[in-house]
């Protein structure tokens, strides 16, 4: 029984290649993000080890703010001089070095423009001198003030040399300082994973990386002979109390490397997503696939159980070819997935500015993962096949091979029923129930309904296929390709469905997208009354940053009305974190925003009308705000502004911007005066702006689409990573047509016989992957719209007020499928064209 | 020998062609050298044991199959030498064929069946044709079905006029009653034969049943890819009498 299994497996090899190749992409995702997971883990490690290799103890201020680096916020927390001068007499220190390390040190290339980085930070730091892990390259460290040394990575990347004017951007507007020295690292590095870093003499660091005099991020302490890093520890904490952090190279090392760790996750998810929807796609052409083979094989099975095969034995002849198939695709999947992640952690590398990565490996995990995920899959997509082959009779030998089409009547009873369910959970969402459980209740309802769609493609393909088939029903051989794609209509659903759930998820971020954007410019044309904004695109943790004298000089520019500048950071009100907003006149920001307010004193705060509510504050509340550096300060609601009539929803005085994080503004509103066209303002902001390279001067039309740009670049990336799905769909098309054409020698012969020509031919079978590839992508669209709209609907409450249906982009979708049947159709159409017309009719 | 056709026109001919599948050991000579001539308006039965040749002669004078050596013509046309897109005109315009598996398309009704070549050609059926050809195969009240809910009779008497409909130069029919009882069997040769003697149809039949060979005008055997005998106005017993003839040692068969 093996034997006749892996017989007939081989006798038809391209078919399950086909099959294959759907567990294949699946697995490569699996495996790949396994891999990848695994190589930058190992990267970190020895990173982050590196890093602290000089380091046996480190002491840090306990943040102000708990922050988290996986939300990319940056918030130091300076201790000062005076804690360096306690650690260095305590014993078994034998020195203790005071450190300014801050992110946001953004050096200004040859080219005028920023240095730009996604991930590494761009470090400004003292100069201590170096350890035993750097090189000087050439020059020396600062030693003046407007002195400056770069690592190696930094110089190259900018175009600097030894005795150049470097300008940088810190805390403080752009300032030019002169290159001294350029350093290295052991080993011929240029940096340690592509940081780029700025070194300063440590007042002038300090002014800029941290705003104040006298303070340091760290202090790094080397232990006296004798002492271990633990001990120092140890004897170090108490002394110092709970205002500090003290920990060993090891530790920091370990913790670094974990966060980052973690960050990481967010990509894998996503790599995982993806292998999620290949599989489940896949499992529609496994099953397609093994049922046809079954149809196929009625004859063989029936004459196996005729001679005295049991049902079971059917049953695993089936399986055992599917584990044959899944494992086989597994092995090709798990080898694939290792390039893709070598191909994806070396894009990474080069990305992050030329980090070290680390060799790559294959953890046992994407082993195991690989064979069970591939394997599982493709059994239990072979499992109803089977279960059908079990239930031929053995009568079924002596019976001509034509096997009738099923009864449709369960499925449609079932996807019925699943769909009733899903709508009713989607109604009651939309309609009933608020809030979280509404949420819930549309997102499970979007899930049951797609289920049941699904289930019901059977059905719903008769008449639209049909009906589309018509389009092309012009010509004889268009004719005969809808009636042939009409023919099977449980082949035809499984196949379109497949490329159904590719459209339908790409079409419902479409419209989920769409609706965000729109609602976005909708409300900004509403609220927004400022005609030209200042603002530029955050790259990093960091958010872009200009220089605040230019508020007041562009105020000073004949025809402005008003200008304001708007200040962030993450605070801590009550022990929970909150972003808070923060400008240097609130009346002046209201003139500019195209509203009124009153000028906040010192310790006063406007708040929105829900956030007040939310948080049960009255104009009058005492609330103490803890900003991420400075002390805790209270201050008086004096105004409860309605939502949207002013930026953010806690605005702080000018005050307290001294204690920020970041202490420049990130945003800008400019409001004219009546009948003065932006064009002849905007140049002379643009100018203002001009030494503050992150950011630009725009005109309100341009801020708003490039704040919604954020939209399209998702649409982008859910298309290219969705046109996989579609990718082993268009497999499917392949696989059903190249499976009909078999089928139908004799008749495909026929055709030729009495007169059909090769063109023709081709045409008939173009015909029959169109019809199927139009109807799965229509049904996508259809669905996607649907779910999509009910999630947009679901978001109302964050923001999405206007539903859109990107007609446009489905039509689009529509076409690329019809683009789809026509390629998926070429090589089953060759086939069929160059078929044996004597070999086609000739008789058993 | 020759089989020629007792003087008047031609609808088919066949000039000292060869057929060859193979090569080296495992080489077969289907064809060696028929020559054969098809008369129009004349009902000819192929007929040999099996391995004679008689289902590849019939391949490759209806342009299905290329020959090795030797010539072929439908009416005027030399077809030997035409490439696809010609064969696939001439089989379209001037060839009908009646298959032993009938080889209707399932999706098609009976009537769209019976007009595809022509739909194909983009020729539309004359309305006294269509009304004739059905009425002799008796499908009047069956054009709407589909061919699974017709008896295998009927599935061949509509592939008899799907052959019929667009008055093919010449119908080859390849073993038609085959698969069928002999009543439907009797109902087909004689609806064949009825079209010859009543609309001057040219058939060339293969088969290898005696009954059936009985209703053609002329019999040609073929044994080991060569004409070995004929037979004008056959009856089952000299078809039979010939066959068994044939069956005995060549060196007794009377050429």
């Amino acid at each position: 029984m093996f034997r006749a299994t892996l017989k007939s497996l081989l006798a038809r090899k391209l078919r399950l290649v086909l099959s294959g190749l759907a567990v294949i992409l699946g697995v490569m995702f699996v495996s790949g993000a396994l891999v990848l997971t695994d190589t930058l883990n190992r990267t970190f490690d020895s990173i982050f080890s590196d890093v602290y290799a000089a380091t046996d103890v480190s002491v840090t201020a306990k943040p102000k703010v708990e922050v988290s680096e996986m939300d990319g916020e940056e918030v130091s927390a300076p201790l000062p001089a005076s804690a360096v001068e306690t650690i260095k007499t305590q014993a078994g220190v034998r020195s203790a070095t005071g450190r300014v390390d801050a992110d946001g040190a953004r050096v200004i290339a040859t080219d005028g423009k920023v240095l730009t980085s996604f991930g590494p930070p761009r470090i400004g730091s003292n100069w201590t001198g170096t350890d035993e892990m750097m090189e000087i390259r050439s020059g020396r460290g600062p030693e003046a003030p407007d002195e400056i040394a770069l690592n190696a990575t930094t110089a190259k990347l900018a175009g600097y040399a030894v005795g150049d004017r470097v300008p940088v951007l810190t805390q403080q507007p752009k300032r030019e300082f002169t290159l001294v020295g350029i350093w290295g690292y052991t080993g011929g590095r240029d940096s340690i994973s592509g940081v780029q870093e700025v070194a300063f003499t440590t007042p002038v660091a300090q002014e800029l990386m941290l705003g104040e005099k006298d303070v340091f991020t760290s202090v790094t302490v080397a232990a006296a002979d004798g002492v271990t890093p633990d001990q120092l520890r140890d004897r170090l904490a108490p002394v110092l109390g709970a205002g500090y952090e003290v920990k060993t190279g090891a530790q920091l090392s370990a913790e670094d490397s974990a966060s980052l760790k973690e960050g990481m996750g967010f990509f894998n998810q996503i790599l995982l997503g993806f292998a999620g929807v290949a599989l489940f796609v896949g499992i529609f052409l496994i099953l397609n696939t093994f049922s046809i083979v079954v149809a196929q094989r009625t004859r063989e099975l029936a004459l196996l159980r005729a001679i005295g095969a049991s049902r079971r034995q059917v049953i695993n002849s089936v399986l055992v070819e599917a584990v044959v198939v899944g494992m086989i695709a597994s092995v090709l999947g798990l080898l694939a997935g290792i390039g893709a992640g070598a191909g994806l952690g070396a894009l990474f590398s080069g990305m992050s500015g030329g980090m070290d990565l680390a060799p790559i490996g294959v953890p046992l995990s994407a082993v195991i993962s690989s064979f069970t995920v591939g394997i599982l899959v493709t059994v239990v997509a072979a499992v109803m096949p089977a279960l059908r082959a079990s239930r031929i009779a053995p009568v079924a030998a002596m019976q001509d091979v034509a096997t009738p089409d099923r009864p449709l009547t369960k499925l449609t009873v079932a996807g019925t029923v699943v769909t009733a369910a899903g709508a009713a959970a989607l109604g009651t969402g939309l309609f009933v129930a608020s809030g979280d459980s509404a949420l819930y209740l549309i997102l499970g309802g979007v899930l049951v309904t797609f289920i049941g769609v699904a289930l019901l493609t059977p059905l719903i393909s008769r008449p639209v296929v049909s009906l589309l088939g018509r389009l092309f029903a012009w010509s004889v051989p268009g004719r005969l390709g809808r009636l042939n794609s009409g023919r099977n209509p449980r082949r035809t659903a499984i196949t379109a469905a497949a490329l159904m759930v590719g459209i339908a998820l790409v079409t419902g971020v479409t419209v989920v997208m769409d609706s965000a954007k729109s609602s976005l410019k909708a409300e900004a044309a509403r609220i927004l009354k400022a005609q030209i904004m200042i603002s530029g695109d955050q790259g990093g943790p960091r958010p872009p940053t200009y220089d605040p004298a230019v508020v007041d000089r562009a105020e000073a520019i004949p025809g402005v009305r008003a200008a304001a500048g708007l200040y962030n950071d993450l605070v801590a009100i009550g022990g929970e974190r909150s972003y808070i907003a923060a400008t240097e006149d609130l009346s002046r920001l209201a003139e500019a925003y195209g509203t009124t307010a009153a000028k906040l004193g010192a310790d006063q705060i406007a708040v929105s009308a829900p956030e007040a509510a939310e948080r049960n504050w009255q104009a009058g509340s005492q609330v103490s705000i803890q900003t991420s550096r400075g002390e805790a300060h209270t201050y008086t609601v004096s105004q409860v502004f309605t939502e949207d009539t002013l930026p953010g929803s806690i605005i702080l005085p000018a005050e307290a911007i001294k204690g920020f994080g970041i202490t420049q503004p990130v945003l800008g509103f400019i409001r004219l005066d009546d009948g003065v066209a932006v064009s002849a303002v905007l140049p002379q902001v643009k100018a203002l702006v001009a030494d503050s390279p992150e950011v630009s001067a725009t005109d309100q039309q341009t801020f708003v689409d490039s704040q919604a740009a954020i939209f399209d670049q998702i649409i982008t990336m859910i298309q290219i990573l969705l046109g996989l799905a579609i990718l082993i769909a268009v497999l499917g098309v392949i696989n059903t047509l190249a499976l009909s054409v078999l089928e139908r020698t004799r008749e495909l012969g026929l055709l030729r016989a009495v007169g059909l020509g090769r063109a023709q031919t081709m045409r008939m079978i173009t015909v029959e992957a169109v019809v199927i590839a139009v109807f799965g992508a229509l049904l996508g669209v259809a669905v996607g719209a649907g779910m999509g709209s009910a999630v947009a609907r679901a978001l109302k409450d964050d923001g999405i007020t206007q539903i859109v249906l990107p007609w446009d982009r489905m039509g689009t979708y529509l076409a690329l499928a019809a683009l789809v049947g026509v390629i998926a159709a070429v090589l089953p159409a060759i086939r069929a064209a160059r078929l044996n017309v004597l070999n086609a009719i000739a008789h058993d | 020998m020759a089989a020629t056709n007792a003087g008047g026109p031609v609808a088919a001919r066949a000039e000292e062609i060869w057929k060859v599948y193979g090569s080296g050991e495992a080489q077969v000579v289907a064809l060696r050298g028929v020559s054969a001539e098809f008369g129009r308006g004349r009902f000819t039965a192929i007929m040999g044991p099996s391995g004679s040749g008689k289902s590849t002669l019939m391949h490759c004078l209806a342009g299905l199959d290329t020959v090795d050596k030797g010539t072929v013509h439908i009416g005027g046309t030399e077809i030997s030498t035409l490439g696809d897109k010609a064969l696939t005109r001439l089989r379209r315009d001037r060839i009908g064929f009646i298959f032993q598996q009938f080889n209707l398309l399932p999706t098609l009704s009976a009537a769209e069946n019976i007009t595809l070549p022509l739909d194909i050609a983009g020729r539309k059926a004359d309305p006294q044709w269509w009304d004739t050809v059905i009425g002799t195969v008796g499908l009047k009240d069956r054009l709407r079905h589909r061919p699974s809910q017709l008896s295998g009779g009927q599935q061949q008497r509509v592939a008899c006029a799907r052959a019929l409909m667009g008055r093919p130069d010449v119908i080859f029919a390849d073993e038609p009653t085959g698969n069928l009882d002999s009543r439907s069997g009797g109902e087909v040769l004689s609806f064949l034969r009825q079209s010859v003697r009543e609309h001057g149809q040219t058939i060339v039949m293969v088969t290898h049943d005696p009954v059936a060979a009985s209703y053609a005008d002329r019999v040609v055997f073929l044994a080991d890819g060569s004409i070995v005998d004929e037979l004008a106005n056959p009856t089952a017993e000299t078809v039979l009498d010939t066959m068994k003839r044939l069956d005995t040692p060549s060196d007794s068969v009377m050429l």
